[in-house]
Protein backbone atom coordinates (compact mmCIF):
# COMPACT_ATOMS: atom_id res chain seq x y z
CA UNK A 1 0.00 0.00 0.00
CA UNK A 2 2.39 2.77 1.06
CA UNK A 3 4.81 1.71 -1.28
CA UNK A 4 2.71 1.77 -4.39
CA UNK A 5 1.12 5.74 -3.82
CA UNK A 6 2.19 8.70 -5.62
CA UNK A 7 3.18 11.24 -3.76
CA UNK A 8 -0.02 12.98 -5.55
CA UNK A 9 -2.55 10.96 -7.03
CA UNK A 10 -3.37 11.86 -10.22
CA UNK A 11 -6.95 13.21 -12.26
CA UNK A 12 -7.02 9.95 -13.60
CA UNK A 13 -11.01 9.79 -14.50
CA UNK A 14 -10.64 13.78 -16.48
CA UNK A 15 -10.10 17.18 -16.38
CA UNK A 16 -9.32 18.77 -13.33
CA UNK A 17 -12.97 19.10 -11.25
CA UNK A 18 -14.37 16.09 -12.89
CA UNK A 19 -12.52 12.94 -11.15
CA UNK A 20 -14.46 10.86 -7.71
CA UNK A 21 -11.38 12.54 -5.48
CA UNK A 22 -13.12 16.07 -6.51
CA UNK A 23 -16.22 14.88 -6.01
CA UNK A 24 -15.26 13.17 -2.16
CA UNK A 25 -13.64 16.90 -1.65
CA UNK A 26 -16.52 18.46 -2.91
CA UNK A 27 -18.74 16.62 -0.79
CA UNK A 28 -16.24 16.48 2.56
CA UNK A 29 -16.06 20.29 2.68
CA UNK A 30 -19.90 20.74 2.06
CA UNK A 31 -21.04 18.25 5.10
CA UNK A 32 -18.45 20.24 6.79
CA UNK A 33 -20.02 23.82 5.54
CA UNK A 34 -23.37 23.03 6.58
CA UNK A 35 -22.80 21.14 10.04
CA UNK A 36 -20.45 24.30 11.20
CA UNK A 37 -23.43 26.62 9.79
CA UNK A 38 -25.68 24.06 11.74
CA UNK A 39 -23.85 24.35 15.31
CA UNK A 40 -22.88 28.60 14.87
CA UNK A 41 -27.08 28.88 14.43
CA UNK A 42 -27.90 27.37 17.93
CA UNK A 43 -24.63 29.93 19.72
CA UNK A 44 -26.46 32.80 18.19
CA UNK A 45 -29.25 31.70 18.64
CA UNK A 46 -28.42 31.46 22.25
CA UNK A 47 -28.08 35.39 22.80
CA UNK A 48 -31.56 36.24 21.01
CA UNK A 49 -33.99 36.82 24.07
CA UNK A 50 -34.63 33.68 26.28
CA UNK A 51 -38.03 32.30 26.85
CA UNK A 52 -38.34 34.35 30.27
CA UNK A 53 -37.54 37.68 28.53
CA UNK A 54 -40.30 36.93 26.31
CA UNK A 55 -42.70 36.49 28.71
CA UNK A 56 -42.31 39.30 30.14
CA UNK A 57 -43.72 41.07 27.02
CA UNK A 58 -46.81 42.63 28.24
CA UNK A 59 -47.48 45.13 30.67
CA UNK A 60 -50.80 46.28 32.22
CA UNK A 61 -51.19 49.05 34.10
CA UNK A 62 -54.56 51.33 35.20
CA UNK A 63 -55.03 54.52 33.55
CA UNK A 64 -58.15 55.97 36.37
CA UNK A 65 -55.62 57.84 38.23
CA UNK A 66 -53.89 60.21 35.54
CA UNK A 67 -55.63 63.99 35.65
CA UNK A 68 -55.61 65.43 32.70
CA UNK A 69 -52.66 66.95 31.48
CA UNK A 70 -50.69 64.62 33.61
CA UNK A 71 -48.53 60.86 32.61
CA UNK A 72 -47.26 58.12 33.60
CA UNK A 73 -44.13 56.31 32.77
CA UNK A 74 -44.26 52.25 33.21
CA UNK A 75 -41.85 49.97 31.97
CA UNK A 76 -42.43 47.19 29.36
CA UNK A 77 -39.96 44.91 28.21
CA UNK A 78 -36.99 46.72 29.89
CA UNK A 79 -38.18 50.02 27.99
CA UNK A 80 -40.28 53.43 29.18
CA UNK A 81 -44.10 53.38 27.87
CA UNK A 82 -45.51 57.23 28.42
CA UNK A 83 -49.12 57.58 28.88
CA UNK A 84 -50.38 61.14 28.79
CA UNK A 85 -53.82 62.02 29.43
CA UNK A 86 -54.31 65.35 26.99
CA UNK A 87 -55.97 68.14 27.40
CA UNK A 88 -58.40 69.11 24.75
CA UNK A 89 -56.40 71.70 23.85
CA UNK A 90 -53.06 69.83 22.95
CA UNK A 91 -55.44 67.00 21.33
CA UNK A 92 -57.14 70.05 18.83
CA UNK A 93 -53.30 71.28 18.32
CA UNK A 94 -52.17 67.61 17.73
CA UNK A 95 -55.13 66.98 15.05
CA UNK A 96 -55.07 70.47 12.95
CA UNK A 97 -51.35 69.99 12.27
CA UNK A 98 -50.85 70.01 8.07
CA UNK A 99 -49.81 66.64 7.64
CA UNK A 100 -47.68 68.26 5.16
CA UNK A 101 -45.42 69.78 7.13
CA UNK A 102 -44.16 66.49 8.75
CA UNK A 103 -41.35 64.85 8.10
CA UNK A 104 -43.17 61.58 9.28
CA UNK A 105 -46.61 61.89 8.27
CA UNK A 106 -49.19 60.71 10.56
CA UNK A 107 -52.67 61.30 11.54
CA UNK A 108 -53.18 61.93 15.28
CA UNK A 109 -56.15 59.38 14.59
CA UNK A 110 -53.98 57.20 13.91
CA UNK A 111 -51.72 57.08 16.71
CA UNK A 112 -54.52 56.79 19.35
CA UNK A 113 -57.42 54.34 20.23
CA UNK A 114 -61.15 55.29 19.15
CA UNK A 115 -63.41 57.00 22.10
CA UNK A 116 -60.01 56.59 23.47
CA UNK A 117 -58.54 60.17 21.96
CA UNK A 118 -57.38 61.79 25.56
CA UNK A 119 -54.91 59.14 26.16
CA UNK A 120 -51.72 58.87 24.36
CA UNK A 121 -49.85 55.95 25.13
CA UNK A 122 -45.89 56.50 23.40
CA UNK A 123 -42.78 54.17 23.70
CA UNK A 124 -40.82 56.56 25.80
CA UNK A 125 -37.50 56.00 23.50
CA UNK A 126 -36.14 59.31 21.18
CA UNK A 127 -36.22 57.54 17.59
CA UNK A 128 -32.51 59.43 17.03
CA UNK A 129 -30.66 57.59 19.67
CA UNK A 130 -32.32 56.14 22.47
CA UNK A 131 -32.38 58.48 25.04
CA UNK A 132 -35.29 59.04 26.57
CA UNK A 133 -37.19 62.54 25.90
CA UNK A 134 -38.28 64.50 28.33
CA UNK A 135 -41.73 65.96 28.70
CA UNK A 136 -43.70 63.54 31.68
CA UNK A 137 -43.24 66.13 34.56
CA UNK A 138 -44.90 69.26 34.25
CA UNK A 139 -41.42 71.04 35.10
CA UNK A 140 -39.64 68.89 32.26
CA UNK A 141 -39.12 71.09 29.13
CA UNK A 142 -41.56 70.05 26.35
CA UNK A 143 -40.10 71.96 23.87
CA UNK A 144 -42.23 74.21 21.07
CA UNK A 145 -44.24 71.69 19.87
CA UNK A 146 -45.70 71.04 23.62
CA UNK A 147 -44.41 67.34 23.63
CA UNK A 148 -41.34 66.14 24.71
CA UNK A 149 -37.97 67.58 24.46
CA UNK A 150 -35.01 65.21 24.06
CA UNK A 151 -32.30 66.29 26.44
CA UNK A 152 -29.58 64.53 24.34
CA UNK A 153 -29.52 65.96 21.06
CA UNK A 154 -32.53 68.10 20.64
CA UNK A 155 -35.18 66.75 19.21
CA UNK A 156 -39.05 67.80 19.58
CA UNK A 157 -41.94 65.69 19.30
CA UNK A 158 -45.72 67.59 19.55
CA UNK A 159 -48.95 66.39 21.61
CA UNK A 160 -48.63 63.21 19.21
CA UNK A 161 -45.71 62.47 19.40
CA UNK A 162 -44.45 63.15 16.01
CA UNK A 163 -41.40 64.26 15.30
CA UNK A 164 -41.28 68.08 14.43
CA UNK A 165 -37.25 69.23 14.79
CA UNK A 166 -34.13 68.17 15.56
CA UNK A 167 -32.51 64.58 14.36
CA UNK A 168 -34.61 62.33 15.01
CA UNK A 169 -36.07 60.35 11.82
CA UNK A 170 -39.24 59.37 12.91
CA UNK A 171 -42.35 59.50 15.23
CA UNK A 172 -42.64 58.53 18.79
CA UNK A 173 -43.53 54.58 18.32
CA UNK A 174 -47.25 53.72 19.40
CA UNK A 175 -46.63 50.45 20.66
CA UNK A 176 -48.83 47.31 19.86
CA UNK A 177 -51.67 48.03 22.77
CA UNK A 178 -55.33 47.70 23.84
CA UNK A 179 -57.77 48.62 26.23
CA UNK A 180 -59.16 45.70 28.31
CA UNK A 181 -61.53 48.24 29.77
CA UNK A 182 -62.25 51.39 30.44
CA UNK A 183 -59.47 52.30 32.53
CA UNK A 184 -57.36 49.35 32.06
CA UNK A 185 -54.25 49.26 29.13
CA UNK A 186 -52.49 46.47 28.18
CA UNK A 187 -48.87 47.06 26.00
CA UNK A 188 -47.67 44.02 23.80
CA UNK B 1 5.54 28.60 -7.87
CA UNK B 2 3.91 31.16 -10.63
CA UNK B 3 6.15 33.60 -13.01
CA UNK B 4 5.90 37.29 -11.40
CA UNK B 5 3.67 38.03 -14.74
CA UNK B 6 1.01 35.62 -14.65
CA UNK B 7 0.29 36.56 -11.08
CA UNK B 8 -3.58 37.71 -10.28
CA UNK B 9 -4.46 40.31 -8.15
CA UNK B 10 -5.32 38.19 -5.48
CA UNK B 11 -2.21 36.57 -5.39
CA UNK B 12 -0.68 39.74 -5.11
CA UNK B 13 -2.03 40.77 -2.54
CA UNK B 14 -1.81 37.24 -0.44
CA UNK B 15 1.77 37.89 -1.11
CA UNK B 16 1.66 41.46 -0.08
CA UNK B 17 0.53 40.42 3.01
CA UNK B 18 2.76 36.92 3.63
CA UNK B 19 5.68 38.96 3.13
CA UNK B 20 4.28 41.10 6.15
CA UNK B 21 2.71 38.17 8.50
CA UNK B 22 3.25 34.77 6.65
CA UNK B 23 0.85 33.38 8.65
CA UNK B 24 -0.41 31.39 6.37
CA UNK B 25 3.24 30.02 5.58
CA UNK B 26 3.34 29.83 9.73
CA UNK B 27 -0.07 27.43 9.75
CA UNK B 28 1.44 25.35 6.59
CA UNK B 29 4.77 24.54 8.23
CA UNK B 30 2.80 23.84 11.60
CA UNK B 31 -0.29 21.40 10.40
CA UNK B 32 -0.37 21.72 6.63
CA UNK B 33 2.26 20.85 3.56
CA UNK B 34 5.58 21.66 4.88
CA UNK B 35 5.41 19.49 8.03
CA UNK B 36 6.54 16.04 7.06
CA UNK B 37 4.94 13.42 9.43
CA UNK B 38 5.58 9.47 9.25
CA UNK B 39 3.71 7.67 6.93
CA UNK B 40 2.70 5.10 9.40
CA UNK B 41 0.75 6.98 11.70
CA UNK B 42 -1.53 4.99 13.05
CA UNK B 43 -5.27 6.02 14.56
CA UNK B 44 -4.06 6.32 18.02
CA UNK B 45 -1.93 9.60 16.36
CA UNK B 46 -5.59 11.12 15.97
CA UNK B 47 -5.99 11.96 19.57
CA UNK B 48 -4.31 14.72 19.57
CA UNK B 49 -6.24 16.71 16.41
CA UNK B 50 -9.53 15.29 18.62
CA UNK B 51 -8.55 16.93 21.62
CA UNK B 52 -7.13 20.17 20.27
CA UNK B 53 -10.82 20.19 18.64
CA UNK B 54 -12.40 19.19 21.69
CA UNK B 55 -10.52 22.58 23.46
CA UNK B 56 -12.38 24.61 20.85
CA UNK B 57 -15.76 23.31 21.33
CA UNK B 58 -15.67 23.85 25.09
CA UNK B 59 -14.03 27.31 24.44
CA UNK B 60 -16.86 28.49 22.02
CA UNK B 61 -19.89 26.90 23.99
CA UNK B 62 -18.23 28.31 27.15
CA UNK B 63 -17.97 31.53 26.11
CA UNK B 64 -21.61 31.43 25.04
CA UNK B 65 -22.87 30.03 28.37
CA UNK B 66 -20.88 32.79 30.49
CA UNK B 67 -23.04 34.86 28.81
CA UNK B 68 -26.09 33.34 30.77
CA UNK B 69 -24.40 32.75 33.49
CA UNK B 70 -24.34 34.18 36.66
CA UNK B 71 -21.74 33.58 39.81
CA UNK B 72 -23.17 34.24 42.60
CA UNK B 73 -24.35 31.69 45.33
CA UNK B 74 -27.77 33.11 45.41
CA UNK B 75 -28.17 32.64 41.86
CA UNK B 76 -25.94 30.48 39.95
CA UNK B 77 -27.90 27.13 40.23
CA UNK B 78 -30.84 29.01 39.00
CA UNK B 79 -29.38 30.70 35.91
CA UNK B 80 -27.64 27.59 35.15
CA UNK B 81 -31.85 26.18 34.79
CA UNK B 82 -32.80 29.11 33.55
CA UNK B 83 -29.67 28.17 30.33
CA UNK B 84 -31.42 24.73 30.54
CA UNK B 85 -35.11 25.84 30.11
CA UNK B 86 -35.49 29.74 28.86
CA UNK B 87 -31.80 30.57 26.75
CA UNK B 88 -32.17 29.62 23.37
CA UNK B 89 -30.31 25.82 22.61
CA UNK B 90 -29.13 26.15 25.98
CA UNK B 91 -29.51 22.55 26.93
CA UNK B 92 -27.76 22.00 23.95
CA UNK B 93 -24.55 24.44 24.55
CA UNK B 94 -24.45 22.67 28.20
CA UNK B 95 -25.04 19.18 27.64
CA UNK B 96 -22.13 19.72 24.80
CA UNK B 97 -20.03 21.68 27.52
CA UNK B 98 -20.41 19.07 30.41
CA UNK B 99 -20.18 16.32 28.15
CA UNK B 100 -17.63 18.10 25.84
CA UNK B 101 -15.18 17.87 29.33
CA UNK B 102 -15.81 13.90 29.51
CA UNK B 103 -14.76 13.72 25.97
CA UNK B 104 -12.16 15.84 25.71
CA UNK B 105 -10.34 13.84 29.08
CA UNK B 106 -11.54 10.43 26.55
CA UNK B 107 -9.38 12.03 23.86
CA UNK B 108 -6.19 13.40 26.20
CA UNK B 109 -6.46 10.06 28.18
CA UNK B 110 -5.60 8.01 25.01
CA UNK B 111 -3.56 10.51 23.39
CA UNK B 112 -1.39 10.10 26.84
CA UNK B 113 -1.25 6.53 26.84
CA UNK B 114 -0.51 6.25 23.13
CA UNK B 115 2.26 8.05 24.27
CA UNK B 116 3.28 5.62 26.80
CA UNK B 117 2.73 2.66 24.51
CA UNK B 118 4.73 4.06 22.02
CA UNK B 119 7.45 6.07 23.91
CA UNK B 120 7.06 9.37 22.60
CA UNK B 121 7.65 10.56 26.64
CA UNK B 122 11.53 9.39 25.44
CA UNK B 123 14.32 11.22 23.90
CA UNK B 124 14.30 13.65 21.90
CA UNK B 125 10.50 14.37 23.31
CA UNK B 126 10.79 14.94 26.90
CA UNK B 127 10.19 18.71 27.40
CA UNK B 128 7.39 18.12 24.89
CA UNK B 129 5.82 15.60 27.08
CA UNK B 130 6.27 17.53 30.16
CA UNK B 131 3.82 20.41 28.57
CA UNK B 132 1.87 17.68 27.33
CA UNK B 133 1.21 17.17 31.38
CA UNK B 134 1.00 20.56 32.07
CA UNK B 135 -1.72 20.78 29.75
CA UNK B 136 -3.32 17.63 31.71
CA UNK B 137 -2.85 19.73 35.22
CA UNK B 138 -4.29 22.92 33.97
CA UNK B 139 -7.59 20.47 32.64
CA UNK B 140 -7.51 19.25 35.73
CA UNK B 141 -8.05 22.61 37.47
CA UNK B 142 -10.25 24.09 34.38
CA UNK B 143 -12.95 20.84 34.95
CA UNK B 144 -12.67 20.87 38.89
CA UNK B 145 -13.79 24.63 38.82
CA UNK B 146 -16.30 24.52 36.17
CA UNK B 147 -17.43 21.61 38.05
CA UNK B 148 -18.14 23.99 40.86
CA UNK B 149 -19.74 26.48 38.84
CA UNK B 150 -23.79 24.97 38.60
CA UNK B 151 -23.78 25.16 42.09
CA UNK B 152 -24.78 21.94 43.09
CA UNK B 153 -24.76 19.63 46.08
CA UNK B 154 -21.52 17.95 44.81
CA UNK B 155 -20.37 21.27 42.55
CA UNK B 156 -20.29 22.55 46.36
CA UNK B 157 -19.05 19.58 48.52
CA UNK B 158 -16.60 18.62 45.36
CA UNK B 159 -14.97 22.60 45.95
CA UNK B 160 -15.39 21.70 49.72
CA UNK B 161 -13.14 18.68 49.63
CA UNK B 162 -10.30 19.38 46.97
CA UNK B 163 -9.64 22.91 48.40
CA UNK B 164 -9.71 21.06 51.94
CA UNK B 165 -6.44 19.15 51.11
CA UNK B 166 -4.52 21.76 51.55
CA UNK B 167 -5.29 22.04 54.68
CA UNK B 168 -2.43 19.09 54.80
CA UNK B 169 -0.03 20.84 54.45
CA UNK B 170 1.89 21.39 57.92
CA UNK B 171 1.42 24.99 59.11
CA UNK B 172 0.51 26.96 56.55
CA UNK B 173 -2.34 24.34 55.40
CA UNK B 174 -5.23 26.17 56.97
CA UNK B 175 -4.03 29.45 55.89
CA UNK B 176 -3.77 28.16 52.28
CA UNK B 177 -7.04 26.96 51.94
CA UNK B 178 -8.52 30.48 53.73
CA UNK B 179 -6.74 32.12 50.75
CA UNK B 180 -8.36 29.51 48.25
CA UNK B 181 -11.79 30.07 49.61
CA UNK B 182 -11.88 33.91 50.73
CA UNK B 183 -13.35 33.21 53.87
CA UNK B 184 -13.66 30.33 56.33
CA UNK B 185 -15.71 27.93 53.92
CA UNK B 186 -16.46 28.03 50.34
CA UNK B 187 -18.57 30.75 49.59
CA UNK B 188 -19.72 32.84 47.02
CA UNK B 189 -15.79 34.82 46.99
CA UNK B 190 -15.05 31.44 45.70
CA UNK B 191 -17.43 30.74 43.35
CA UNK B 192 -16.58 34.06 41.84
CA UNK B 193 -12.87 33.20 41.89
CA UNK B 194 -13.53 30.29 40.59
CA UNK B 195 -15.86 31.34 37.49
CA UNK B 196 -12.91 34.12 36.64
CA UNK B 197 -9.96 31.21 36.53
CA UNK B 198 -12.41 28.54 34.83
CA UNK B 199 -12.70 31.16 32.21
CA UNK B 200 -8.75 32.06 32.08
CA UNK B 201 -7.56 28.85 32.31
CA UNK B 202 -8.50 27.54 28.50
CA UNK B 203 -6.51 30.11 27.03
CA UNK B 204 -3.50 29.20 29.40
CA UNK B 205 -4.47 25.84 28.16
CA UNK B 206 -4.24 27.28 24.10
CA UNK B 207 -0.50 28.57 25.22
CA UNK B 208 0.81 25.11 26.25
CA UNK B 209 -0.94 23.38 23.09
CA UNK B 210 1.00 26.12 20.90
CA UNK B 211 3.87 25.22 22.71
CA UNK B 212 3.39 21.19 22.53
CA UNK B 213 2.91 21.71 18.79
CA UNK B 214 6.26 23.36 18.73
CA UNK B 215 8.00 21.12 21.05
CA UNK B 216 6.81 18.54 18.61
CA UNK B 217 7.83 20.29 15.48
CA UNK B 218 11.81 20.10 16.89
CA UNK B 219 12.22 16.44 16.66
CA UNK B 220 9.08 15.64 14.98
CA UNK B 221 6.01 13.26 15.31
CA UNK B 222 6.74 9.77 17.09
CA UNK B 223 5.10 6.92 15.30
CA UNK B 224 4.09 3.52 15.75
CA UNK B 225 7.67 1.85 15.02
CA UNK B 226 8.94 4.29 17.81
CA UNK B 227 12.48 4.55 15.36
CA UNK B 228 13.65 7.76 13.98
CA UNK B 229 11.95 8.47 10.20
CA UNK B 230 14.33 9.18 7.25
CA UNK B 231 12.66 12.01 4.92
CA UNK B 232 11.33 8.89 2.31
CA UNK B 233 9.83 7.80 5.24
CA UNK B 234 7.99 11.16 5.60
CA UNK B 235 4.33 12.53 3.88
CA UNK B 236 3.50 16.01 3.90
CA UNK B 237 0.64 16.86 7.03
CA UNK B 238 -1.91 18.25 4.71
CA UNK B 239 -3.44 16.45 2.49
CA UNK B 240 -2.40 13.21 4.52
CA UNK B 241 -3.03 13.59 8.13
CA UNK B 242 -5.60 16.28 7.73
CA UNK B 243 -8.10 14.09 6.36
CA UNK B 244 -7.40 11.18 8.30
CA UNK B 245 -7.77 13.79 11.30
CA UNK B 246 -11.45 14.94 9.90
CA UNK B 247 -12.12 11.17 9.43
CA UNK B 248 -11.43 10.26 13.05
CA UNK B 249 -12.86 13.84 14.79
CA UNK B 250 -16.47 12.66 12.58
CA UNK B 251 -16.23 9.38 14.20
CA UNK B 252 -15.48 10.76 17.64
CA UNK B 253 -18.58 13.22 17.50
CA UNK B 254 -20.63 10.59 16.37
CA UNK B 255 -20.27 8.87 19.94
CA UNK B 256 -19.90 12.70 21.78
CA UNK B 257 -23.42 13.53 20.38
CA UNK B 258 -24.82 10.21 21.29
CA UNK B 259 -24.13 11.19 25.00
CA UNK B 260 -24.77 14.78 24.34
CA UNK B 261 -28.43 14.10 22.65
CA UNK B 262 -29.23 10.45 24.26
CA UNK B 263 -27.56 10.54 27.74
CA UNK B 264 -26.77 13.90 28.73
CA UNK B 265 -26.67 13.28 32.60
CA UNK B 266 -25.09 9.63 32.30
CA UNK B 267 -21.82 10.97 33.40
CA UNK B 268 -22.74 13.58 35.93
CA UNK B 269 -24.25 13.14 39.37
CA UNK B 270 -27.70 13.46 40.23
CA UNK B 271 -27.06 15.00 43.62
CA UNK B 272 -25.71 18.13 41.11
CA UNK B 273 -29.34 19.06 40.68
CA UNK B 274 -29.81 19.47 44.60
CA UNK B 275 -28.44 23.13 45.18
CA UNK B 276 -25.83 23.85 47.20
CA UNK B 277 -26.49 23.51 50.90
CA UNK B 278 -23.64 23.70 53.08
CA UNK B 279 -25.10 21.97 56.14
CA UNK B 280 -25.31 18.75 54.69
CA UNK B 281 -23.05 16.11 52.74
CA UNK B 282 -24.65 14.28 50.31
CA UNK B 283 -24.75 10.36 51.73
CA UNK B 284 -21.84 9.73 48.92
CA UNK B 285 -19.56 12.24 47.48
CA UNK B 286 -17.73 11.51 43.84
CA UNK B 287 -15.67 13.20 41.81
CA UNK B 288 -16.19 13.25 37.53
CA UNK B 289 -15.14 9.71 36.17
CA UNK B 290 -11.64 11.54 35.01
CA UNK B 291 -10.90 12.32 38.67
CA UNK B 292 -11.90 8.72 39.96
CA UNK B 293 -8.30 7.09 39.61
CA UNK B 294 -6.45 9.75 41.77
CA UNK B 295 -9.64 10.12 43.91
CA UNK B 296 -9.04 6.25 44.64
CA UNK B 297 -5.39 6.82 45.18
CA UNK B 298 -6.20 9.56 47.66
CA UNK B 299 -8.70 7.31 50.01
CA UNK B 300 -6.11 4.26 49.45
CA UNK B 301 -4.16 5.83 52.05
CA UNK B 302 -5.22 5.92 55.49
CA UNK B 303 -2.83 9.37 56.46
CA UNK B 304 -4.49 12.96 55.22
CA UNK B 305 -0.56 13.79 54.34
CA UNK B 306 0.66 11.37 52.77
CA UNK B 307 -2.87 10.69 51.08
CA UNK B 308 -2.35 13.79 49.33
CA UNK B 309 0.85 13.32 48.42
CA UNK B 310 0.45 10.44 46.54
CA UNK B 311 -2.37 11.69 44.74
CA UNK B 312 -0.79 14.98 43.40
CA UNK B 313 2.61 12.50 43.00
CA UNK B 314 0.81 10.26 40.41
CA UNK B 315 0.60 12.90 38.05
CA UNK B 316 4.33 14.44 38.89
CA UNK B 317 6.04 11.32 39.17
CA UNK B 318 4.99 11.61 35.42
CA UNK B 319 7.65 14.24 34.98
CA UNK B 320 10.76 12.07 35.35
CA UNK B 321 9.21 8.87 33.37
CA UNK B 322 11.64 9.93 30.83
CA UNK B 323 14.54 8.85 33.11
CA UNK B 324 12.62 6.16 35.02
CA UNK B 325 12.18 4.20 31.68
CA UNK B 326 15.92 3.23 31.11
CA UNK B 327 14.83 1.35 27.80
CA UNK B 328 16.18 3.14 24.44
CA UNK B 329 13.46 1.27 22.70
CA UNK B 330 10.63 3.59 22.22
CA UNK B 331 7.78 1.30 20.98
CA UNK B 332 6.57 -1.20 23.02
CA UNK B 333 6.10 -3.33 20.15
CA UNK B 334 9.24 -4.36 20.40
CA UNK B 335 9.79 -4.54 24.12
CA UNK B 336 8.09 -8.22 24.77
CA UNK B 337 7.60 -7.82 29.19
CA UNK B 338 7.37 -3.81 28.85
CA UNK B 339 4.29 -4.18 26.16
CA UNK B 340 2.15 -6.52 28.91
CA UNK B 341 3.36 -4.73 31.81
CA UNK B 342 1.97 -1.70 30.34
CA UNK B 343 -1.15 -3.16 29.39
CA UNK B 344 -1.37 -3.82 32.87
CA UNK B 345 -0.63 -0.86 33.99
CA UNK B 346 -3.66 0.25 31.67
CA UNK B 347 -5.89 -1.93 33.24
CA UNK B 348 -4.85 -0.50 36.93
CA UNK B 349 -5.66 2.73 36.25
CA UNK B 350 -9.26 1.47 35.29
CA UNK B 351 -9.74 -0.56 38.44
CA UNK B 352 -8.53 2.57 40.33
CA UNK B 353 -11.38 4.58 38.37
CA UNK B 354 -14.03 1.74 39.59
CA UNK B 355 -12.43 1.93 42.95
CA UNK B 356 -12.98 5.52 43.15
CA UNK B 357 -16.56 4.98 42.65
CA UNK B 358 -17.22 2.93 44.78
CA UNK B 359 -17.36 3.37 48.94
CA UNK B 360 -14.04 3.27 50.22
CA UNK B 361 -14.41 -0.07 52.36
CA UNK B 362 -14.31 -3.55 52.05
CA UNK B 363 -13.16 -4.92 48.96
CA UNK B 364 -13.52 -2.01 46.72
CA UNK B 365 -10.54 -0.50 49.56
CA UNK B 366 -8.42 -3.34 49.31
CA UNK B 367 -8.59 -2.82 45.54
CA UNK B 368 -7.96 0.32 45.30
CA UNK B 369 -4.57 -0.01 48.25
CA UNK B 370 -3.66 -2.74 45.42
CA UNK B 371 -4.15 -0.28 42.57
CA UNK B 372 -2.34 2.78 44.21
CA UNK B 373 0.53 0.20 45.47
CA UNK B 374 1.13 -1.33 41.65
CA UNK B 375 0.47 2.26 39.86
CA UNK B 376 3.02 3.23 42.08
CA UNK B 377 5.39 -0.13 42.00
CA UNK B 378 5.07 -0.07 38.35
CA UNK B 379 6.34 3.02 37.50
CA UNK B 380 9.65 3.51 40.36
CA UNK B 381 10.73 -0.38 40.29
CA UNK B 382 8.96 -2.16 37.48
CA UNK B 383 9.62 0.41 34.71
CA UNK B 384 13.62 0.58 35.50
CA UNK B 385 14.33 -2.87 36.24
CA UNK B 386 12.41 -4.07 33.20
CA UNK B 387 14.11 -1.57 30.92
CA UNK B 388 17.48 -2.88 32.28
CA UNK B 389 16.92 -6.55 31.98
CA UNK B 390 14.36 -6.85 28.91
CA UNK B 391 15.65 -8.23 25.43
CA UNK B 392 14.38 -6.02 22.88
CA UNK B 393 13.12 -7.44 19.33
CA UNK B 394 14.95 -6.35 16.48
CA UNK B 395 14.16 -2.88 14.84
CA UNK B 396 13.22 -2.75 11.81
CA UNK B 397 16.00 0.03 9.94
CA UNK B 398 13.00 1.86 8.38
CA UNK B 399 9.08 2.19 8.38
CA UNK B 400 9.26 1.04 4.41
CA UNK B 401 11.78 -1.87 5.15
CA UNK B 402 9.39 -4.61 6.76
CA UNK B 403 6.93 -4.05 3.74
CA UNK B 404 9.14 -3.46 0.78
CA UNK B 405 10.65 -6.38 -0.84
CA UNK B 406 14.33 -6.81 -0.36
CA UNK B 407 14.57 -6.50 -4.40
CA UNK B 408 13.27 -3.13 -4.00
Amino acid sequence: MANTAPAHPTHAGGAAGETRRDFLLDMTVATGVVGGVMMVWPLIHSMNPAADTLSLSTTEFSVAGIAEGMGITVLWRGKPVFARHRTAAEIEAAQKVNLAELRDPAKDADRVKKDHENMLVLVGVCTHLGCIPLGMKPTDPRGEFGGWFCPCHGSEYDTSGRIRRGPAPANLEVPPYSFVNDTTVRVG
Amino acid sequence: MTNATEKTTLRKIFDWHEQRLPIVSFIDHAVGTQYPAPRNLNYFWNFGFIAGFMLAVMTVTGIFLAMNYVAHTSMAFDSVERIMRDVNYGWLLRYMHANGASFFFIAVYIHIFRGLYYGSYKAPREVLWWIGLLILLAMMATAFMGYVLPWGQMSFWGATVITSMFTAIPWVGNAITTLLWGGFAVDYPTLNRFFALHYLLPFVIFGLVFMHIWALHIPGSNNPLGIDVSTKDKIPFHPYYTVKDAFGVGVFLLFYFAVVFWAPNALGEVDNYVKANPLQTPPHIVPEWYFLPFYAILRAIPNKLLGVIAMFGSILIMFVLPWLDTSRIRSATFRPVYKWLLIVFMLDCALLTWCGAQLPEGAPLILGRIGAAWYFLHLLVLTPVVGWLETPKPLPASIGEPVLRPAE
